[in-house]
């Protein structure tokens, strides 16, 4: 159905009219903003349902929809959206997470005095992230990308009040606007080397093969061809959005936030963005003979993998330790789309979703019925307090370590370990991914271990034991867990039909491609590679799990200096502050400085000139001509005076004047005929 | 030697300048009067010797511009004198030296 | 040779009546002078021929003129009382050097003036009946706006010298007990 396309902006927009609508309503509004958030992305799921079913329909779909917005001189400038696969599959996920995330929050903020500001914020998120999937025009995308920045930073700093919430959002929105330059540069000169805004515009797009061309034969700085310069100052962008080292260090502060934030944020959407962003310019970043920029993204991705897994080890709060986790499978997503392409990243980022939303939300099930505790070694023997949390975070968590065949992580991260292993131009990503497999499994085993097992720790506060949440809650865990395990079969090697689906391709459903050799070796190596950690992990931690102190960490014991390292996030946040902080605090007091003292001396100068020609001014004006004028009539006044003393009112004397003038008169003239 | 011209200009000049010392010397307001009368008679004796001794004495002139002169002569002593009754009467005086309000 | 001797007394005389009629004290006698010395200019009048002009000032000035200011004389006598009231002003001096300036401004022309020594060609006539006929038509103007003139000027002498009402009863009753000053002080404005 072409029509569709038409209709295809209705789905951001609907969470953007919620938005503004709620933007509206007062605080006590609570139902009639939840209503209209939940249904606003109700209808946006409903209308992606409908887009999702036309590209299932049509295989190789891929239908664009532009128009022009203003024309600026004799450029023009336009907006478009693109329905495809790849947007398809990112529409279906994220109003459908974004929908359960609502639902759950109607029970998680039930207490929050913020409530209908919460939902607006959600709404107007939801509504960015919608219109970066679909955007055609890199405007557009540009336009959303901010915009998911910013409902970010309210979410973040939702409760403001707390500084570390307020720092945490400022440090968010810095962090990803380091990155976002590059993406605006990279933007800026594909748009002028392309001479078109939109990526497919039958042919003319900056995606399509004769622009390729143009950019590939183009050669910049350092010998590299323009495309591959453009891919870079792109990924870096992305590489902000999505925590990738060295841009990592906002997404572990933004656990302040609300925990339904953190799920649908931080977790599965705005995070995923940056992956979305490299799978959408991928034929740009694939250009070429040697993609060098396919290279970078998988030695980036592969080395954030591991590094955030080593930190998550020794961290304590619950949240940061899915956080971390967070980083490092954004690294493997983006390993995936370097070394397997958009359809392995994709699957990754997907399965992804369903599963660490999954243990956001089951964390923040955790810490609402621990009445807000969130260190782990405050916690206990949750399994049996809290049944259904414990059943679906467990189901995540082993989605997320990759046990073998009834969870999605095993598949997904698998097809990103075989396309590594099939890497021509290095085998170390592999290695990465595999100790980064283990190291998941065991911090994740750790966690798990500290949180569900073993005996309720000490509280020194009288709170009430732990409850279970209530069912609002409950449920959407419940959805995700099943889909943790049921996304995976849609892209097993039997039946590859999410990598088909991508490509454009039939998929045939073949169980004898699972027992092919390398693919079997494959499983079975990362079968027994979170079997050991699990193992590992257990036999160190559940022993700690039940005494009733955990002071000292079992590793911290054993090794205290690599302990703390990991524990101070390899002291990355330091160094920054240390370096690029001071520089720029060096930056801004020298800009200070140049303001005062320069441009502000200049201006007083400029003012105290005026100020002193006002002065001269008045110093003429008072004493001299003031002073003049006075004077002058003062001159008058004697002068009058004086002859008034000629005027004494006798006659005679006027007689007398006059007559001595007429005679003095005549002698002259006398005088002078003479 | 006979009495020409310059002889009645001479006259007219010394009468004139004796009526002048008069007026501006005395200080009564009526001597003052009488020096401006005798001034005037000055005048009046310079147009009639200028007539005589002119070079058109058929013209009769001289003769006229007296007889006017006389009337108004006369006119404005009557004048002048009804002013000094009438100050006289306000002040008690006809010192010229105490009438002086119009001082500047 | 009449004539000379004729001139040079009635200069004479007139000269000495007028310096008498502008030096005496009393004002009755600089009256009494004055006509006298207008009676001597008549009689250089009468020797100039203009004959009319000389009747005409005998009788104006001298039976109107002279009359009249002996009457302001007479009228505005109160101040006799006091002995030094006919004294020249304190600066006479200074009016006599400006008069003897005057002077000197009006006779060096005559002096220094060659065309001044003429003697007179013929005799000139002034008769009447001339005089009459001139003022008829060529001086009919001046002779009607000197009688108005005349008007005027006896209208308003009457009208400044009558006395006013309040002035008679200001005279009659002795002045109110609360004005201590002077007549003299009260203004003319």
């Amino acid at each position: 159905m072409p029509q569709v396309i038409q209709f295809l902006w209705l789905i951001p927009a609907f969470p953007l009219l919620a938005a503004g609508l709620g933007a509206l309503l007062g605080r006590e509004r609570r139902r009639l903003a939840a209503s209209l958030a939940i249904g606003g992305m109700a209808l946006s799921w409903l209308f992606s349902c409908a887009a999702f079913w036309t590209t299932l329909g049509a295989p190789g779909l891929r239908e664009t929809w532009s128009f022009r917005w203003f024309d600026l001189a004799d450029t023009t400038v336009q907006l478009g959206w693109v329905l495809d696969p790849l947007a398809a599959v990112m529409l279906m996920m994220v109003t459908f997470l974004s929908l359960l995330i609502f639902i759950y929050s109607l029970g998680y903020m039930a207490h929050d005095g913020n409530f209908t500001r919460f939902f607006c914020f959600m709404s107007l998120f939801g509504a960015a992230m919608l219109g970066i999937v679909i955007a055609n025009s890199l405007l557009l995308l540009f336009i959303c990308w901010e915009l998911v920045g910013l409902s970010s930073y309210l979410l973040i700093g939702f409760w403001y009040e707390k500084p570390a919430a307020a720092a945490a959002a400022k440090k968010a929105f810095i962090t990803t606007r380091v990155g976002d330059i590059g993406l605006l540069l990279g933007m800026l000169w594909l748009y002028s080397q392309s001479g078109t805004l939109l990526f497919y515009d039958h042919g003319g797009g900056c995606l399509e093969q004769s622009s390729l061309a143009r950019l590939l034969a183009g050669v910049t700085v350092g010998g590299m061809a323009v495309s591959t310069a453009i891919s870079l100052l792109i990924f870096s962008g992305a590489m902000g959005k999505s925590g990738q080292f060295p841009l990592h260090v906002w997404l572990p502060d933004a656990m302040e936030g609300p925990t339904p934030v953190s799920a649908l944020i931080h977790a599965a959407t705005m995070v995923a963005a940056g992956v979305f962003l490299v799978a959408r310019v991928f034929p740009l970043m694939s250009a070429g003979s040697h993609p060098t920029a396919l290279q970078v993204v998988t030695w980036v991705g592969a080395l954030t993998a591991v590094f955030a897994a080593a930190i998550a080890v020794a961290q304590n709060d619950i949240k940061r330790i899915i956080a971390y986790s967070t980083i490092s499978q954004l690294g493997y997503m983006m390993m995936g789309l370097g070394v397997g392409g958009v359809a392995v990243g994709m699957f990754h980022l997907i399965t992804h979703a369903f599963f660490k939303s999954l243990l956001f939300l089951g964390a923040g099930s955790v810490i609402h019925g621990c009445h807000g505790e969130q260190d782990i070694r405050k916690m206990g023997g949750l399994k049996k307090l809290m049944p259904w949390t414990f059943a679906t975070y467990a189901a995540g968590m082993m989605a997320l370590c990759g046990v073998p065949l009834f969870f999605s992580g095993f598949w997904s991260k698998d097809e990103i370990l075989r396309a590594a292993r099939d890497w021509p131009f290095s085998a170390a990503p592999f290695y990465l991914g595999v100790a980064g497999a283990f190291l998941t499994a065991f911090y994740m085993t750790r966690q798990v271990c500290w949180v569900f097992f073993g005996k309720p720790a000490d509280s020194k506060d009288s709170h009430a034991p732990a409850h279970e949440s209530p069912a609002v809650m409950t449920i959407p865990l419940a959805i995700l867990a099943v889909l943790a395990v049921l996304a995976g079969f849609l892209g097993t090697p039997a039946w590859p039909w999410f990598q088909s689906y991508l490509n454009g391709e039939n998929s045939p459903l073949t169980f004898t491609a699972l027992f092919a050799r390398p693919q079997l070796n494959l499983m079975l190596l990362s079968t027994m590679v979170v079997g050991v950690a699990l193992s590992l992990g257990w036999r160190i931690y559940s022993r700690v799990a039940e005494q009733s102190s955990r002071e000292t960490d079992p590793l911290e014991k054993s090794l205290p200096a690599v302990f703390r390292l990991l524990q101070n996030k390899f002291f990355i946040d330091e160094i920054y502050a240390a370096t690029v902080v001071r520089l720029n605090a060096a930056f801004s007091s020298c800009a200070d400085w140049l303001d005062r003292v320069i441009w502000g001396g200049a201006v007083n100068a400029v003012s105290g000139l005026t100020d002193l020609l006002a002065r001269i001014n008045r110093a003429i004006d008072e004493l001299g001509i003031n002073a003049g004028f006075d004077l002058g009539c003062g001159g008058l006044r004697g002068t009058g005076s004086l002859l008034s003393w000629m005027q004494n009112g006798r006659v005679q004397r006027y007689l007398r004047v006059a007559g001595l003038a007429f005679s003095l008169a005549l002698l002259a003239l006398l005088w002078m005929c003479a | 030697m006979n009495p020409n011209l310059s002889h009645y200009l001479i006259l007219s000049a010394l009468l004139f300048s004796i009526g002048f010392a008069g007026a501006v010397a005395r200080r009564s307001a009526i001597l003052v009067l009488l020096g401006i009368e005798l001034m005037l008679n000055a005048a009046n004796l310079n147009f009639i010797a200028f007539w005589r001794y002119g070079a058109n004495p058929q013209a009769l002139t001289g003769v006229m511009f007296v007889l006017f002169s006389i009337a108004i002569a006369a006119a404005e002593a009557a004048v002048g004198l009804a002013l000094i009754i009438a100050i006289y009467r306000q002040r008690r005086t006809t010192r010229l030296d105490s009438i002086d309000s119009l001082k500047g | 040779m009449l004539n000379e001797i004729a001139f040079y007394l009635a200069a004479a005389m007139t000269l000495a009546f007028a310096l008498a009629a502008m030096t005496l004290r009393h004002l009755v006698h600089c009256a009494l002078c004055a006509a006298a010395a207008f009676a001597g200019l008549a009689v250089i009048y009468l020797q100039l021929h203009a004959e009319f002009v000389g009747f005409a000032q005998l009788m104006v000035y001298v039976g109107a003129i002279a009359i009249l200011i002996v009457f302001a004389v007479l009228l505005t006598r109160g101040e006799e009382i006091r002995p030094d009231s006919n004294q020249s002003s304190p600066s006479w001096m200074t009016g006599v050097a400006v008069a003897i300036l005057v002077l000197g401004g009006i006779t060096i022309p005559v002096f220094t003036s060659p065309s001044l020594q003429r003697l007179p060609p013929a005799a000139a006539v002034a008769p009447v009946k001339i005089i009459g006929q001139e003022l008829m038509t060529r001086y009919v103007l001046p002779l009607e706006l000197v009688g108005v003139l005349l008007t005027a000027a006896l209208l308003g002498a009457v009208v400044i010298a009558m006395r006013e009402e309040s002035e008679v009863k200001r005279q009659i009753r002795p002045p109110a007990p609360e004005r201590a000053e002077p007549e003299e002080a009260t203004s003319l404005r």
